[in-house]
């Protein structure tokens, strides 16, 4: 019998290095392989946010390497809490923030319903629903400002063709009232595709048996849909809901392609203020401070959602 | 043998690696914004190349950009650039964060003179703090805020009936801020040729400087100051005096009746576009674009004329334009100082402002064939007599970003009184001066 590759490295090690192998704890070997990562996770992450608390506290400015750095206790803080366009901006991230997840859950749920039914071209439409969330935010900003444009845009004339209202009468992205609603749109023809294919898997991973124990029990189509159907997807539901939630809290490229934050201050959402104080006024310490709240903002809010979560998974 | 071929092979390629490093060294980068007169300037540099042996590089950022990007590569130290040529109201931020490097020792070694500059430009392109004889920047390229109109509308008969029937005085070349409103107004869809046509396209772009650069030529003209005595940050008064009040509401009043469909967030290219297209009797934007646009095909030639910011309590038009500065980051400084040098030449300058540049040499400013040089060469010389420039401090961008806000919020979507607009104003420049310690 001959003796295995392994067998012979072993045979082969010299008895000092074998004896100081041995006597590595299972403990010790996965500190080993985990150590890389928690270094790297340490410089990128932690290290860098450790830093941004510190910076909260000062009047530090990336641009002024040459002026000295006061420490202002929590004066940052203090001016952020109590700045009313701060509190506006806000207004306006919630506002986004609300209406598109509630547009993507209705109609990427209504749209993953029809879809998960058998029909032939089934694969092609569910292609080409998809398409919008592959395309690059900038390139769908740039797309829809032309398609909101008042003189040569699609949208103002499909308007106009419904409801008489001349096209060239009213500007999508240049009215207070009207502004909100095109970032809202966009978003929700960009996004709603990635709603509909969670809600589809959770769709799918319904047994089929289930449905026919309550055909057998006469349930009709309605309760199915309630009892059944609802509750089995509303973890995968909820879990889009926290995707998209993260996501368009800091949502930045579309709409600073579509509206710059205006008109004035309309669409200006968190995120976009917070870069515009830091990385063009150069407010690096105020930046830090509005970053932190930004941070404990969603964090606070993501954790209470996950906990939601898991108790309806637990159900 | 093959131990004499690796040791061979790795000389060789070490060797040329210091050379094309060598040669690097030589290379000059200059950064500028994506615009008309770049063009010309890379045209231009052709001869510094053939002259001095160095390749010249070009860095072009699109206007919306420029700012933001520029700053950013000062700011963190890069070495993209040897020259830059810089907004006027980065001169502070540059010289007192040792972005730039002061010219003074190298203008006098060379016999480079800021008296052969235009003065106006000299002071607001090149000095800091103000005024004084401490240069950053020669005077690259002249510039400010001015107007262009569709001169064949105006010549016809019918239109010039209609214009006298309605306001009781020839239509012309407004001379008033309350004349040009007027024009635009007897404009604003009108019928030309089939198509609805509109008054005037004007800036009221939010991200960068847009309406800020817009508002204030109508500012400037009813007398705005940002100080009541130069140098005090004493703004109470000056920023939102009455005049300045009424100036915004005019601006607004402008935006609101004689602007295109959809012109809410306009600047340099949304204007052309607007003219070009055939859609506005007149429009704003900066000398820089008008030998282009009296080259366009479609629009130039005769159709087009232009005309000077128009006053009403003063004179004034919005400063632009830039000087070119050597970035102190940059590892050939040598290099980038011999291109001043070359550039600071008359001859130089003249075929500069042949070729579509705006000298601010006065060998080619006070040249008597200067104002018959260009259609609009004239009004170039008047509007520089009466330019105004926006706050030049290191903490400009701010200063600019609040204007930006309180402007757009006011005039585009019309939150507020202009009187709270400045207050307001007046308010932010207060919080970021106290920041400075400057107040």
């Amino acid at each position: 019998m001959t003796e295995s590759p392994i067998t012979r490295v072993a045979r082969a090690t010299p008895e000092p290095v074998s004896r100081r192998v041995r006597g590595l704890s299972d403990r010790a070997i996965a500190w080993i392989f985990v150590a890389p990562t928690i270094f790297l996770l340490l410089a990128i992450n932690i290290f860098p946010l450790i830093w941004t608390i510190r910076l909260s506290f000062t009047n530090y400015r990336a641009n002024r390497l040459n002026r000295e750095v006061e420490w202002v206790g929590l004066r940052n803080y203090e001016r952020i809490l109590t700045d009313d366009g701060i509190w506006m901006n806000m207004q306006a991230t919630a506002h986004f923030l609300f209406w598109t997840i509630v547009l993507q859950v209705l109609i990427g749920f209504t749209l993953a319903w029809l879809i998960n039914r058998k029909f032939r071209g089934n694969d092609l439409i569910t292609t080409i629903i998809v398409l919008p969330m592959m395309l690059s935010p900038a390139v769908v900003g740039n797309f829809w400002t032309f398609l909101y444009q008042p003189q040569i845009g699609l949208v103002n004339y499909v308007v106009e063709f419904f409801t008489g209202i001349p096209a060239n009468s009213f500007s999508m992205l240049g009215s207070v009232t009207l502004a909100p609603w095109a970032i809202v749109i966009v978003d929700t023809w960009m996004w709603t595709p990635f709603v509909m294919l969670i809600c589809l898997a959770g769709l799918r991973s319904i047994p089929d048996y289930i449905y026919e124990a309550a055909e057998i029990d006469r349930a009709s189509k309605w309760r199915q849909f309630w009892t059944i159907t609802v509750p089995m997807v509303l973890p995968f539901l909820m879990l889009a809901v926290l995707f998209r939630g993260i996501e368009n809290f800091k949502m930045f490229d579309l709409v600073v392609q579509l509206t710059g934050g205006g008109p004035g201050n309309t669409t200006l959402l968190a995120s976009i203020d917070l870069k515009r104080e830091a990385f063009e006024k150069w407010r690096t310490g105020y930046s830090s401070a509005y970053a932190i709240i930004l941070f404990v903002t969603v964090f606070g809010l993501a954790s209470i959602y996950v906990k939601a979560l898991n108790k309806v998974k637990e159900r | 043998m093959t131990m004499k071929r690796l040791l061979a092979a790795s000389a060789v390629t070490a060797v040329a690696g210091l050379a094309a490093s060598a040669s690097q060294a030589q290379d000059l980068t200059l950064c500028w914004a994506a615009w008309d007169p770049a063009n010309a300037l890379v045209e231009l540099s052709k001869d510094f190349e053939a002259q001095s042996g160095i390749t010249m590089n070009f860095e072009f950022v699109p206007w919306p950009n420029f700012a933001d990007r520029m700053l950013n590569e000062l700011n963190s130290g890069g070495q993209l650039c040897d020259l830059l040529i810089g907004d006027s109201q980065w001169i502070g931020g540059g010289a007192e964060n040792g972005h730039y490097i002061k010219l003074n020792d190298f203008f006098d070694a060379n016999a480079i003179s800021m008296d052969d500059f235009a003065p106006a430009t000299v002071y607001a392109y090149s000095t800091w703090p103000k005024g004084t004889p401490n240069y950053y920047a020669l005077p690259a390229m002249g510039d400010a805020n001015g107007w262009f109109y569709r001169k064949d509308w105006f010549a016809r008969p019918e239109i010039q009936e209609a214009f006298k029937a309605e306001y009781g005085r020839d239509l012309a070349e407004p001379k008033t801020q309350r004349e040009l409103m007027e024009i635009a107004k007897f404009f604003q869809g009108r019928e030309i040729d089939g198509q609805t046509v509109y008054g005037a396209s004007i800036f009221t772009e939010r991200g960068s400087e847009g309406i800020t650069m817009g508002a204030t030529g109508a500012l400037y003209a009813w007398g705005f100051k940002y100080e009541n005595t130069p140098g005090s940050y004493d703004m109470e008064g000056a920023v939102n005096s009455p005049a300045a009040v009424e100036a915004l509401e005019f601006y607004k009043e402008l935006y609101q009746c004689c602007t295109p469909p959809g012109y809410d967030n306009a600047y340099m290219e949304q204007s052309l576009d607007a003219f070009k297209s055939g859609q506005v009797a007149m429009a704003m934007n900066w000398f820089a674009f008008f030998p282009g646009l009296y080259a366009d095909p479609n629009t130039g030639g005769d159709k087009i004329d232009f005309f000077v910011n128009p006053g009403q309590n003063v004179e004034a038009s919005t400063l632009g334009g830039q000087g070119i500065s050597v970035v102190s980051y940059s590892d050939n400084v040598d290099g980038a100082l011999e291109y001043i040098k070359w550039f600071a030449q008359p001859d130089v300058q003249a075929k500069w402002w042949s070729m579509g540049g705006y000298s601010c040499h006065r060998s080619v400013l006070e040249d008597p064939d200067f104002v018959n040089s260009a259609p609009f060469a004239g009004d170039f010389l008047e509007a520089m007599a009466g330019v105004q420039d926006f706050w030049q401090e290191p903490a400009y961008a701010e200063l600019l970003l609040a204007m930006q806000e309180r402007l757009h919020n006011y005039i585009v979507a019309d939150q507020g009184t202009a009187q709270e607009a400045l207050d307001g104003l007046i308010a932010d420049w207060t919080e970021t001066f106290e920041d400075e310690g400057k107040l």
